[in-house]
């Protein structure tokens, strides 16, 4: 049998540097969101949860979007690389919780803004059916079966949410809206931010990206490491299987003898 | 600062959860990269 | 010519299959119509106002459909699975875009049927009056919102069908992708009714929502069945 070599090692120079920028610019968030900008005219303090909020809402969608296109892939390629499947699984992972994390975000500067910790609108609404679909997806990543039925299952589920996003929104923006407009991104040139809170908000966005990459990197390879412990121990009970029928049939034959 | 108890919430809750899923995806890793050999691992 | 069967044809064969199974054993008939009549009951208890309920009838009746559907999907693969008949048409070598058209059309005559059951709950119960102007309206609001329903329903029961904890997992996955139905039906199914003021020509956009639900969750099962019943 061939010398096998253990390194206790899952970070590599890239995640290190990753890690690291995400690190100071995450510092930069909290000292810049927190003490440096300044209070906005209408929102007062409020608007300083905007610089976690927002960058998490960022992260929570960039992950769905990671998701469906890994499991896209997974699909498409010809080789099914099993590298797609726990890309989407790891991003999934992260996601779910960067949504979990934008819901509460959100539903405390709504208290603050709106008055009531949640409003019928369609992009929160939307964030909270994204929720519990990622939810889904992690429990059909859960069913047990052969990896490549897992990656096959999964695959679907996040294709058919791609499915499922843009009509739930579509349906709950028809049904009703109160939503203030997005203030960075809509188009009317009506941006109140200075430059401390836009850089700052920013910065947030760029570190909150580090960190999700950081994360998915990590978590890819933990899963890469669960399915290889999977693999070894199927191997083992199946050579295990192996050894008690031929030692039975040796048995056997013997007693015919 | 209004509303400290919100931002602090927020800010709190934020951080404390990513720390908490950077530390438990760290000792995991280290777990299973002690058990796993490293045929299986490509990044080494 | 070819040995091939036709989606048309596999897809007949097998939701008259399944709905000759249902009319012997009657369980939808005998357990599924009596519970959407008690849940209309109890829609009844909770909101303990007439006006409330007249007013939130719509919405009533399709929450019901919904709690409905989840039983009836259930029921259709336990039936499949019980004894791997879906394995064995897969075996089988049926094309799985005609098992599913075939399983959600079964679905598809079942849920009507109740749904008819439950509009007429909803006059009873309700008090709710139905108009001549709405019939139109109301009539294309349940086959495009059923036809939906059942599309999703026949995708993700197949998905969960033979997999440990089926039973807590089709509604987590399901119930959130019909959302769009069950907000689009009950707007048109308000104005149908006139519920709250409603006019008629304000449910149309609404069926407009629902007929482009259906359409792309059919085409996706059509497209995502056979990759997820395979083994």
């Amino acid at each position: 049998m061939e010398a096998q070599t253990f390194t206790a090692r899952v970070a590599t120079p890239t995640t290190r540097l990753v890690g690291a920028m995400a690190l100071v610019s995450m510092a930069w968030v909290v000292i810049g969101g927190l003490f440096v900008t300044p209070r906005d005219v209408d929102q007062g303090d409020a608007v300083r949860i905007m610089y976690v909020h927002v960058p998490t809402a960022w992260v929570a969608y960039l992950a769905f979007i990671v998701t469906a296109v890994a499991s896209a892939c997974w699909l498409l390629s010809r080789k099914h690389s099993m590298g797609f499947d726990r890309v989407a699984g790891a991003s999934a992972e992260v996601g779910v919780v960067f949504m979990a994390m934008t819901l509460l975000s959100g539903s405390l500067w709504g208290r603050i803004t709106w008055g009531s910790y949640w409003a019928w609108d369609p992009r929160l609404t939307t964030t909270a059916f994204l929720l519990v679909t990622y939810i889904g997806y992690l429990a059909v990543r859960g069913l047990g079966g052969s990896l490549e039925q897992r990656a096959r299952r999964s695959a679907v589920i996040a294709l058919l949410a791609v499915l499922e996003i843009p009509l739930v929104h579509f349906s709950v923006l028809m049904w009703r809206s109160l939503h203030q407009k997005a203030s960075v991104l809509s188009g009317d040139g009506d941006i109140k931010m200075d430059g401390s809170m836009l850089t700052t908000l920013l910065v947030g966005v760029i570190g909150f990206t580090l960190t999700f990459t950081w994360l998915v990197l990590h978590r890819q390879r933990v899963l890469a490491m669960q399915d290889a412990m999977q693999m070894t121990q199927l191997d083992a009970a199946l050579r295990e299987r192996a050894n008690e029928s031929e030692n039975k049939s040796v048995i056997e034959s013997s007693r015919l003898k | 600062m209004d509303h400290l108890g919100f931002i602090a919430v927020v800010y709190g809750v934020t951080f404390a959860v990513i720390t908490t899923l950077v530390v438990r995806t760290v000792v995991q890793g280290r777990d299973l990269a002690s058990k796993v050999a490293d045929k299986d691992k490509p990044w080494t | 010519m070819s040995t091939q069967l036709s989606l048309g044809r596999i897809a007949r064969a097998v939701a008259a299959k399944d709905l000759r199974i249902e009319l012997r054993s009657r369980v939808v008939i005998n357990q599924i119509f009596p519970f959407a009549g008690l849940v209309m009951v109890m829609f009844a208890f909770a909101l303990d106002n007439d006006d409330v309920l007249t007013r939130v009838a719509g919405g009533l009746v399709w929450l019901a459909t919904l709690f409905s559907l989840i039983i009836i999907i259930q029921r259709s693969f336990a039936v499949d699975s019980a004894d791997g008949a879906l394995e064995a048409q897969r075996v089988a070598g049926l094309n799985p875009a005609g098992i599913f058209v075939g399983k959600a059309l079964a679905v598809m005559v079942q849920l009507v049927t109740l749904e008819i059951m439950l509009f007429f709950a909803a006059v009873v119960l309700y008090r709710v009056e139905l108009h001549s102007d709405g019939a139109v309206l109301l009539v294309t609001c349940v086959i495009s919102a059923t036809a939906g329903l059942s599309f999703v329903g026949t995708l993700y029961g197949g998905l969960t069908a033979g997999a440990r904890g089926r039973e807590t997992l089709l509604p987590l996955l399901m119930l959130p992708v019909v959302a769009p139905v069950l907000i689009g039906a009950t707007r048109a199914t308000e104005s149908a009714f006139m519920s709250g003021g409603a006019a008629v020509s304000d449910g149309w956009p609404w069926v407009g929502v629902l007929v482009v639900f259906a359409a792309v969750f059919g085409l996706g099962g059509i497209l995502s069945f056979g990759s997820l019943i395979e083994e």
